[in-house]
């Protein structure tokens, strides 16, 4: 299979970078003749899965492995993981701290918009451990 | 301008020019140009057509003056027996002291027009019809994004595909004008549309090339466009003339029609202003356009419930075109003052908005940047140009032709330079031979 494979670091100690990643993704995909609905919903799910990086889990990595079928996108971190993901998923629980919800974050919505948008959802996490997301999206619906 | 256009291919018109003979082959517009559409190629900046937005940066950056923006001639008024000027806002702004814009517009009767219709009052139309459309539009369908600076419309269709859809379905203020004018000159005169001549007074490049290959509509009802910087020398010594001699002209009362939203629009914030709400966004200069569209499709606004986004390619709006004569900050100051005792609006939609106050074709995204015709080939080329650029320096010098290393990977990739372009690989892989060599001497 030819698969192209992308790799972004995202950084955990400066919350005033977060969405770079995936807005590099975003402009990575338009030069590729992906279809722009396809974009817009890759782009949404990863930027919810780096906000997540950076405020829960101190940063992590992003994988995208574009093919001419489907892409995959792997995000993971070394954070503090998650205890319960089946009521992470609820929309409008969160763990946010005061003062990143100030900031217009952690409403709640980044794992269950991260579901709604891709094709493929399944979420991985170890207390202590780290959290895993990998999602799906087909690129001939 | 007629045979030169017919020349090209419709879709991708530009007005901007290289005058090769000027041009020296430095990387000025190379490293400005908002879209990476310009390469050095043969010792000359060639323009590549579905990449350009003729926003006019190359233009304004060039100290050989190599890159020009075309516009039509004012000897061209000759081939018409009927002509209608519209002169934007900008064009009050270039003048010194000017109290009265009544001034300018009598002064383009005695240079030879039969009549003249305000940009900025058809601007005050434009701003009712778009009040009325954000109220009435769903919120998911918010903010509408002005489709007035040709320059930016032509930056989403090739850049924003999730934000064509936001640009606002209403024409630009020069082609409503065309439009409100041509009826009132064909009501007057009987003439056929073909003798009818309609003259955009034009601040910039761009706006040039929407009268030739518009956008949204089928074919632009402005005629022929003429540059601020043309005409004015000529308004000049006619203005002095009918302010020095009261009562030797006699001028028509109701051409001077726009109030102060209208007269605004000619500079930065104008426009959103005449939407008398504070949940709008107005940005000026190419790059900040861009910053803003790319956070705009990130979602970063999503916290504050825009209506409306004014932009403009030019730094300090409309004032700031290549074709306008007067410091753009300066002709802003000068609006202000002129606005300052006119009523708030001056035209009103008396009736029924026409038909010709909309769109009448689709906006569509043209994806020009892909690299390959499918994703497979994309994928490709991708791979390609990531292995590339770890060959170049990443120093983005532009001696290769290209703006940035990455550019220039990609244009290897596609077959359209090659490697040693790049001086930088060409000095490495000289001095790895005489290395080589040093080693046979050596042993």
């Amino acid at each position: 299979m030819n698969v192209l494979e992308l790799h972004y670091d995202v950084p955990g100690d400066d919350f005033t970078r977060a969405g770079e990643a995936s807005s590099a993704i975003k402009n990575k995909l338009k030069q590729m003749g992906i279809s722009p609905d396809v974009i817009r919903n890759i782009a949404i799910a990863t930027y919810e899965g780096e906000i997540n990086m950076v405020i829960h889990a101190n940063g992590g990595t992003i994988d995208v492995f574009v093919g001419a079928d489907a892409i995959t996108m792997m995000l993971k971190d070394t954070g503090a993981g998650i205890p319960d993901t089946e009521l992470a998923m609820r929309e409008g629980y969160t763990t946010a701290k005061e003062e990143i919800r100030s900031l217009g974050f952690g409403a709640g919505m980044g794992l269950p918009n991260m579901k709604k948008y891709t094709d493929e959802f399944e979420l991985k996490s170890e207390v202590g451990v780290g959290t895993q997301v990998t999602m799906k999206v087909y690129l001939n619906k | 301008m007629k045979e030169m256009i017919q020349l090209e291919k419709r879709e991708f018109f530009h007005s901007i020019r290289l005058d090769a003979s000027l041009c020296k082959g430095c990387i000025n517009c190379l490293k400005r140009c908002p879209t990476e559409a310009i390469r050095i190629r043969k010792g000359k900046a060639a323009i590549k057509k579905e990449y350009c937005t003729d926003c006019g940066e190359c233009i304004r950056v060039c100290p050989h003056h190599a890159k020009k923006s075309t516009f039509d001639s004012l000897d061209s008024m000759a081939d018409y027996e009927y002509k209608i000027a519209l002169p934007p806002p900008e064009l009050y702004a270039q003048f010194n002291n000017l109290e009265e814009k009544s001034l300018v517009l009598n002064a383009l009767l005695a240079f030879g027009f039969d009549d003249v219709y305000e940009v900025a009052a058809a601007a005050e139309l434009v701003s009712e019809i778009t009040r009325k459309l954000i109220k009435e539009s769903h919120i998911n369908k918010l903010p509408v994004i002005s489709s007035a600076c040709p320059s930016v419309i032509r930056l989403i269709r090739v850049k924003f595909p999730n934000l064509v859809e936001n640009i606002s379905p209403v024409v630009n203020p020069a082609e409503m004008a065309a439009n409100a004018a041509l009826k009132r000159a064909i009501i007057r005169t009987r003439l056929p549309r073909e003798k009818i001549g309609v003259f955009y007074i034009t601040p910039c490049s761009a706006k040039v090339t929407d009268i030739y290959s518009p956008l949204g509509t089928g074919k632009s009802q402005i005629d022929k466009a003429v540059a601020i910087s043309d005409i004015y020398p000529r308004l000049l010594p006619l203005m002095k003339d009918i302010a020095a001699n009261e009562g030797k002209y006699e001028f028509p009362k109701e051409i001077n029609k726009a109030g102060r939203i209208g007269v605004s629009w000619g500079a930065h914030g104008g426009e959103a202003g005449g939407l008398l709400t504070d949940n709008y966004l107005a940005v000026d200069g190419i790059e900040n356009v861009i910053q803003a569209l790319e956070d705009l499709e990130d979602s970063k606004f999503h916290n504050h419930k825009l209506e409306f986004i004014e932009l403009n390619a030019c730094s300090g709006g409309c004032v700031g075109g290549v074709l306008a004569v007067e410091n753009p900050y300066m002709a802003k100051v000068k609006l202000n003052i002129l606005r300052k005792y006119l009523p708030v609006s001056g035209t009103r939609m008396d009736e029924k908005v026409p038909p010709y106050a909309y769109h009448d074709e689709k906006i569509e995204f043209q994806p020009v940047f892909r690299l390959g015709e499918t994703v497979e080939e994309s994928i490709n080329l991708m791979k390609k140009v990531d292995e590339l650029i770890n060959k170049f320096p990443g120093l983005d010098c532009g001696c290769c032709g290209a703006p940035t290393c990455r550019a220039h990977a990609e244009d290897v990739a596609r077959n359209l330079t090659t490697e040693n372009e790049c001086i930088h690989r060409l000095k490495k892989s000289i001095y790895k031979s005489s290395e080589s060599e040093l080693t046979v001497h050596e042993s």
